[in-house]
């Protein structure tokens, strides 16, 4: 591409907290229409909102995670404009003292797409247009929100998407939202704009609202840097507007035209108290942050030598996570908890959402005395495979699966009799071995695992075998 | 002389009248004089007999708190469950709320009988009343000319004996000033002393809620009652007042130092200044001392108070679009239209002139040269007020430049009006505590109000200064012949 891509991303992220962010109603999703609502969230005459602290440590959490500073002093202001979902004619929001500045995302590539700013406001009602009329649904209104604002450092459609999806990674991690693009937990607008390579100035930009999924983000920049490719192409001017993608033409298009240039008379809002958190408040959210995802991953490769696959695999769901490392606590072995993990437990989870979940009936502790058998050859990893999906279903520990007797293996005396067995029964399989046809020796396994049950450990059994057969 | 609070409190326990009696007493002396003063806007005598009976219950059991029983008013900018609130403004037309401002929460608490809403300037924007909806309340003392403003009706209410006390709220004046211009008493308490919850908001960072009273006494007793931090309003603070307020009123105040700032008295009315200045004497031969001192920032206060009260206003009062509440335009064809109309129809010129010099204020471009300045102002303001209390307790100064206004006064302008509050916003813009005490007469028989103004959170000092000028000065006015037959 003769271009270069400049895009920023604004993401909207909703707080997980109980409570809405200026009154005691519930955030819960859903509901009858109006039914989680008070005289503060639908802005009667005479309420005043109370700030609920929760979500301030919420959004700190947020900022110490994606490495921002932290503004101890902040406040709160009032963004002034008319629409029927926002009750009050304005949104409480935070203008030019956010919370938390000046932090990054790493993306895998090494390259740090740059956090502007963190603030966190309060979300609008729900319009629902039904029958000719409409109405408010206020239960949204209310609800906490961050807002992160990306620096325009995002300079392709894969880093988008990346971009989005390791903010969503991160933000599940550490507790403080579901994410859920698709209800709109998480909701991002894309700031785009082109320039010629090496060009100090930036193009004339324009800004696609609610993108709902992180495919859609990547599509959407293919699409408006195309967009705006074409148009720069035959000499015209990019219009600096809002932009709408259509997911099903795959294709950006101007929004209707609200106001051009708003004006939302920003001031303090003079209800909600200026705020200081103290530095010792800010190391205590530090302390309480869950080790990154990708640190996780870092040292899951690193240290504990898996490979960046099957790393990434458990390391992206904190609740995967915390059950193989509580695994390892309880002594199971690196690569037999993470191949039973990534192989049995994760083949009964269809969606991100079970993986996310993790709701599973068995402990680390108990997922470990499993491990533990097939780490010390008791078992061989079919058996010890067969095992735990009998305990995924039935919730019962290994010991209701494996006998005693089951687990007392064999003996190094009784396998070498074993093979030299084999060997004498399989004449034809032995010649064939030593004149190169190498495969034939799964012949003898065959033998060795039908007298023993499937408990001879098969490495041993191999080079047992080849010794014997002179090779 | 006219009962108070100790004093009714005193005969409803000696069962020498229950609280209905005296209810009744109030419903009939306002159903006499209302429709002519047009205090009230909204009456609530059928839940005013039902608090009475459960007042007179409470009072059976004893040990009932000293407002129980007693008939009083709350300005129709205060919240009150199930009964009308429109701050005298068509935009809130039948507007019901469905939750208590917390002051009158506390009060029915304590058995208050509730007789009915007071008139006022719509949204609490004037200095006069007349900009109510309803028409503007006759002050009791000369019915040709207006209460003051904006709690006029509650001053009004209280000067002619429709209620035992009411409550107003003041972010400019609006308690002190309608209490000077009726000869009552009032008190504009420190910003955060008193609950705003239920308070439909004027100018967020100056409003507050106050008593209307007869005496200094029984603004005491009502502060007492209504004062406190409140889990719903973060600007209100946890404060701590002591058992009572009422009983350090009696103290003497020999060695007490009080500010005089000459500023104050920039083009005050020589009648008034003459009224002060005895006032003044009187209180120098009782042992205060008299400071002659300077606040030189008092000079650009009412620019400042109309600068931040506009820009709040104009966002306080966008939620009024028809929608969920209140005056909804008949006909329409779209929602944007739908808005335009409400607020159009719904607004008096008053309210809309604040609301557009709020807008205008805060819009970009301009946000820096006013808004932002006025704040700076503000602190500068707070600051002097700090230095001044370092050598004085109080300050003493009028309440108004002027004595009533005549009902339609056609000379006035909207800036003539507003350079009437020239002497109470500097007390809101800082945030401390002043109280309005009658203190003369003008050659016309309408009262002039004197202001004592005191440290944050030091309503005591402010309260005993005032109580002990009231008794010293005795009568000071003429009785006012009518109201409430008890």
């Amino acid at each position: 591409m003769k271009y270069e891509i400049v895009c920023g991303i604004e993401t909207h992220i909703e707080l997980a907290t109980r409570t809405k962010i200026f009154c005691g109603c519930t955030t819960e999703f859903g509901g009858e229409p109006n039914t989680h609502c008070c005289p503060v969230c639908t802005g009667q005459p005479g309420s005043l909102p109370i700030l609920n602290q929760k979500v301030v440590e919420y959004a700190i959490k947020a900022g110490l995670a994606l490495n921002c500073k932290i503004n101890t002093k902040s406040h709160m202001d009032r963004k002034n404009y008319v629409y029927p979902d926002l009750p009050k004619a304005y949104q409480i929001s935070q203008y030019d003292e956010p919370l938390c500045e000046k932090g990054y995302i790493e993306l895998d590539s090494g390259k740090r797409i740059g956090i502007t700013r963190i603030h966190i406001e309060e979300d609008a009602g729900k319009l629902v247009h039904e029958k000719g009329f409409t109405f408010i649904d206020y239960n949204r209104s209310g609800v906490p929100l961050i807002e992160i604002v990306s620096e325009p450092d995002i300079s392709s459609a894969e880093e988008a998407k990346e971009y989005a999806e390791k903010l969503q990674l991160i933000m599940r991690y550490i507790g403080i939202s579901d994410c859920k693009m698709q209800e709109g937990s998480m909701r991002c607008d894309v700031n785009l704009s082109l320039r010629k390579p090496g060009d100090p100035n930036f193009g004339v930009r324009t800004e696609i609202k609610n993108i709902n999924s992180l495919t859609f983000i990547q599509k959407a920049v293919m699409a408006e840097a195309e967009r705006q490719a074409d148009i720069l192409d035959a000499g015209g001017t990019v219009v600096q507007q809002t932009m709408r993608y259509d997911e099903k033409t795959n294709s950006v298009a101007p929004m209707r035209d609200k106001e051009s240039s708003e004006d939302y008379r920003y001031f303090p809002d003079p209800d909600v108290l200026r705020f200081c958190i103290d530095d010792a408040k800010v190391e205590e959210i530090r302390a309480s942050l869950p080790e990154l995802p990708f640190d996780k991953l870092k040292r899951y490769v690193n240290e504990l030598g898996l490979s960046d696959a099957t790393a990434r695999q458990i390391s992206r769901y904190r609740k995967v996570a915390e059950f193989f490392e509580g695994a390892l606590a309880e002594g199971a072995g690196v690569k037999n908890a993470a191949n039973l993990i990534v192989g049995t437990i994760f083949s009964n989870m269809n969606t991100e959402e079970e993986k996310e979940l993790f709701d599973i009936r068995i402990s680390p502790a108990q997922f470990a005395a499993l491990v533990k058998l097939a780490d010390d050859k008791k078992i061989n990893i079919g058996v010890a495979q067969a095992t735990l999906q009998k305990m995924l279903e039935s919730g019962k520990p290994v010991e209701e699966f494996i006998k005693p007797e089951d687990l007392v293996g064999i003996s190094d005396g009784e396998l070498e009799r074993l093979c030299r067995e084999a060997i004498e029964a399989n004449p034809r399989a032995v010649a064939d071995v030593r004149s190169g046809k190498d495969k034939a020796i799964n012949v003898m396994f065959g033998y060795i695992m039908r007298k023993t049950g499937g408990k001879a450990d098969i490495r041993k059994a191999e080079a047992l075998l080849r010794k014997l057969i002179g090779q | 002389m006219r009962a108070g609070i100790s004093e009714l409190a005193g005969r409803l326990r000696n069962r020498e009248i229950s609280s209905v009696e005296l209810t009744r007493a109030y419903i009939d002396a306002i159903e006499k004089l209302n429709p002519t003063l047009n205090a009230y806007v909204h009456l609530t005598f059928d839940t005013a007999l039902e608090a009475a009976e459960q007042a007179d219950r409470m009072l059976a059991e004893g040990d009932a708190p000293v407002l129980c029983g007693i008939p009083m008013a709350l300005k129709d900018n205060i919240c009150t469950d199930g009964l009308p609130t429109t701050c005298c403004s068509k935009i809130l037309t039948g507007f019901k709320p469905y939750y208590d401002a917390t002051v009158w929460e506390k009060l029915k608490r304590q058995g208050a009988v509730l007789l009915g809403k007071t008139n006022m300037d719509e949204f609490a924007m004037g200095s006069t009343s007349e900009t109510s909806f309803y028409g503007a309340p006759l002050n009791p003392r000369n019915p040709e000319y207006v209460t003051g403003g904006s709690s006029g009706g509650s001053a009004a209410a209280v000067c002619a004996n429709l209620a035992v006390y009411s409550l107003g709220s003041d972010t400019g004046g609006s308690i002190r000033q309608p209490a000077s211009f009726c000869g009552v008493v009032g008190l504009k308490p420190t910003y955060g002393a008193v609950s705003r919850y239920g308070l439909i908001a004027y100018g967020s960072s100056l409003d507050q809620i106050g008593p209307l009273t007869s005496s200094v006494r029984d603004a005491a007793i009502v502060f007492d009652a209504i004062k406190g931090v409140d889990k719903r309003d973060q600007t209100s603070v946890d404060f701590d007042y002591g058992p009572s307020l009422v009983e350090s009123l009696d103290r003497d105040i020999a060695g007490m130092r009080i500010g005089v700032a000459e500023e104050f008295f920039d083009g005050i009315n020589p009648e008034i200044e003459a009224s002060i200045g005895k006032a003044i004497a009187l209180l120098e031969k009782n042992g205060a001392r008299i400071e002659n001192i300077r606040i030189p920032a008092l000079k650009i206060a009412l620019p400042v108070y109309y600068i931040i009260a506009c820009a709040e206003a104009s966002s306080n009062l966008g939620r009024y679009d028809g929608i969920r509440y209140g005056y909804r335009t008949p006909s329409y064809t779209s929602i944007d239209e739908m808005i335009v109309k409400t607020r159009s129809e719904g607004f008096g010129d008053e309210v809309k002139r604040r609301i557009m010099l709020g807008t205008y204020v805060l819009s970009s471009g301009y946000y820096d040269a006013y808004y932002k300045k006025a704040c700076l102002i503000r602190e500068e303001i707070i600051r002097e007020f700090d230095a001044v209390f370092e050598k004085c307790d109080v300050l003493v100064a009028p309440t108004a430049p002027n004595t009533a206004f005549p009902l339609n006064y056609k000379g006035a302008s909207p800036v003539e009006i507003y350079l009437s509050d020239i002497c109470t916003v500097p007390v809101n813009i800082a945030g401390v505590p002043a109280i309005s005490v009658p203190c003369g007469e003008d050659s016309r028989g309408l009262p002039i109000g004197m202001q004592i103004i005191g440290r944050k959170f030091d309503e005591a000092t402010v309260l005993q200064a005032a109580h002990f000028y009231e008794q010293a000065a005795g009568k000071v006015i003429g009785d006012y012949k009518g109201g409430a037959a008890i």
